[in-house]
């Protein structure tokens, strides 16, 4: 398998404050690797880091090319789609201009027509609302809008950052089982970074489980679960 | 009857002006959250250029395009130059860059062409408009390239990809760093917009109000109380808030006893205050709410 994310010694900082003490992982092509850990573990920065939103220092590699000193639009263009925390909606838009947005580094009018109408269909809401203003959809809604917004880029990589922060558990289910399948038949590689760390352990297949700032332990998804002192020590359930 | 009709027709000729100030300002603010108060200068300055243009033989609408493109570029320039460096400083750090701004194109303006008033020409005459007493060619121009304008500029960003890049920009732009737009060209792109549309406004006036390099010091209060009417965050409420202010402005130097011209500026603002009261984000503005 070929790597397509490879961070090494990853240190970031906010200000004076650092945040990340020498971050060291990779991600393979076509894989759904999940990011664990407590709140204040450096989940979002290392995020954050990724696309060149907080000073860090350390090599960031993406399909063999480096991505440091890169701003965030043009890393956007390397096909890395970022959904942040708070995912990021164009409150005052309408929810069709939005996934307009998503692919607005995209030429090929005729794909971002066919693209929105693939989206409609993976979020069957979506395409009911697609002329509200997108703040005035709910928290699940604004979830999967934020999903196929980052989708509309056709993306290699797709980085999500708590997508289960303030939903539901049934729209939690949900959402997962759409990102599984954007995994399984978009081919999109996909990095997530989660608390609910029993549910990201179901559908990744790679995972890393960060405490201040540093990798403490990595594997296979499925002997992380399984494994009872991994799981009370670091994961708390 | 008449008289009311006249003031009204008028007030929306002038309020075109306000209209075209206001948008200009709220463009600029929607960008990179101040108020640009040197907006009435650079129009008056990309007048003067026009006027030049015209000395040397340059026809008014050949004149009238070179200097919308001039003032395009000069506004990228000046956000280029003098604010992008500022993006990150504090409030203060910015206003004394706008007074700075204002004082070196008003005093450049009256070196190079001194601070005698100069007559300017109107392409439409000043003719009654279709033979009605109500109105002159002029005024009624006036309100034709405002609407034209405002037209145009709303075919821009509601159905052009830069226009929907540029709102994106100005919303939420870490969100539109993070789809690939490059945020600080739209801002300067911004810039450039609102100088084109501050020197619109600063040739379409020229012939009422004269040209000198203090020409535009009323018109810009005006354009500022529209935008603040309307709601600074609304382009559209900025272009109603402009008319609005016009039509007031006229109504009430006729018929409020002992207004007379003098008063009617504080009148207008008067008025202004009252909305503002009732409605504090302005009459189209919306209230911002910021999770902390």
């Amino acid at each position: 398998m070929t790597v397509l994310l490879n961070v090494k010694d990853l240190r970031a900082y906010y200000g004076q404050v650092q945040a990340l003490h020498g971050l060291t992982f990779s991600l393979n092509e076509g894989s759904l690797t999940t990011l664990l850990g407590a709140n204040g573990a450096g989940k979002t920065t290392t995020l954050r880091a990724i696309c060149n939103m907080v000073r860090s220092t350390g090599g960031i590699e993406f399909d063999g090319k480096p991505l440091n000193n890169r701003s965030t639009e043009s890393i956007v263009r390397f096909g890395i789609a970022h959904v942040p925390q708070g995912r990021g909606t164009f409150t005052t838009m309408t929810v069709e201009e939005n996934l307009q947005l998503g692919a607005i580094t995209r030429k090929d009018n005729a794909g971002i027509v066919s693209d929105i109408e693939r989206m409609y269909a993976h979020f069957p809401v979506l395409k009911q609302r697609h002329t509200q203003q997108a703040g005035t959809l709910s928290g699940g809604e604004q979830q999967m809008l934020a999903v196929a917004r980052a989708l509309m880029l056709r993306p290699r990589l797709m980085l999500l950052d708590e997508p289960s922060f303030g939903l539901a558990p049934l729209v939690v289910r949900d959402l997962f089982g759409i990102l599984g399948k954007i995994n399984r038949e978009d081919k999109v590689s996909i990095l997530v970074v989660e608390q609910n760390a029993q549910l990201a352990l179901e559908l990744a297949d790679q995972a890393y489980v960060i405490e201040t700032g540093r990798i403490v332990m990595s594997g296979n998804a499925k002997d992380i679960a399984n494994n009872e002192e991994i799981r009370k020590s670091y994961l708390g359930y | 009857m008449e008289l009311f009709t006249n003031q009204v027709l008028a007030g929306i000729a002038t309020g075109a002006i306000y209209a075209c100030m206001a948008l200009a300002v709220v463009m600029i603010y929607q960008a990179i959250d101040h108020l640009n108060f040197a907006q009435g200068e650079m129009a008056m300055f990309a007048t003067f250029i026009s006027w030049q243009l015209m000395q040397w033989g340059v026809p008014y609408w050949g004149a009238f395009a070179i200097t919308l493109v001039l003032a395009f570029v000069g506004g990228i320039a000046i956000e280029r130059i003098l604010f992008k460096p500022l993006a990150k400083a504090p409030v203060l750090t910015n206003v004394a860059g706008f007074i700075a701004l204002f004082a070196i194109i008003n005093s450049s303006a009256g070196l190079i062409w001194d601070f005698t008033i100069k007559q300017y020409p109107t392409p439409f005459g000043s003719s009654p408009f279709l033979g009605s007493q109500l109105i002159s060619t002029h005024q009624a121009g006036m309100i034709g390239v405002t609407l034209l304008m405002l037209v145009g500029l709303y075919f821009f960003f509601q159905y052009t990809r830069i226009g929907l890049a540029m709102r994106a920009a100005a919303s939420v732009p870490e969100s539109a760093r993070l789809v690939g737009i490059n945020t600080s060209w739209m801002i300067a792109l911004g810039w450039g917009m609102a100088s084109a549309i501050g020197a619109i406004a600063g040739m379409l006036i020229a012939p009422v109000v004269f040209l000198e390099p203090n020409m535009m010091g009323g018109v810009l209060i005006y354009g500022f109380a529209a935008a603040v009417l309307g709601g600074l965050t609304s382009p559209l409420g900025a272009v109603v808030g402009g008319f609005l202010m016009g039509i007031f402005e006229n109504l009430a130097g006729t018929y409020i006893p002992g207004v007379g011209n003098e008063l009617k500026l504080p009148i207008a603002l008067a008025l202004i205050i009252s909305v503002l009261v009732v409605k504090p984000a302005g009459l189209f503005g919306r209230h911002i709410v910021k999770r902390v």
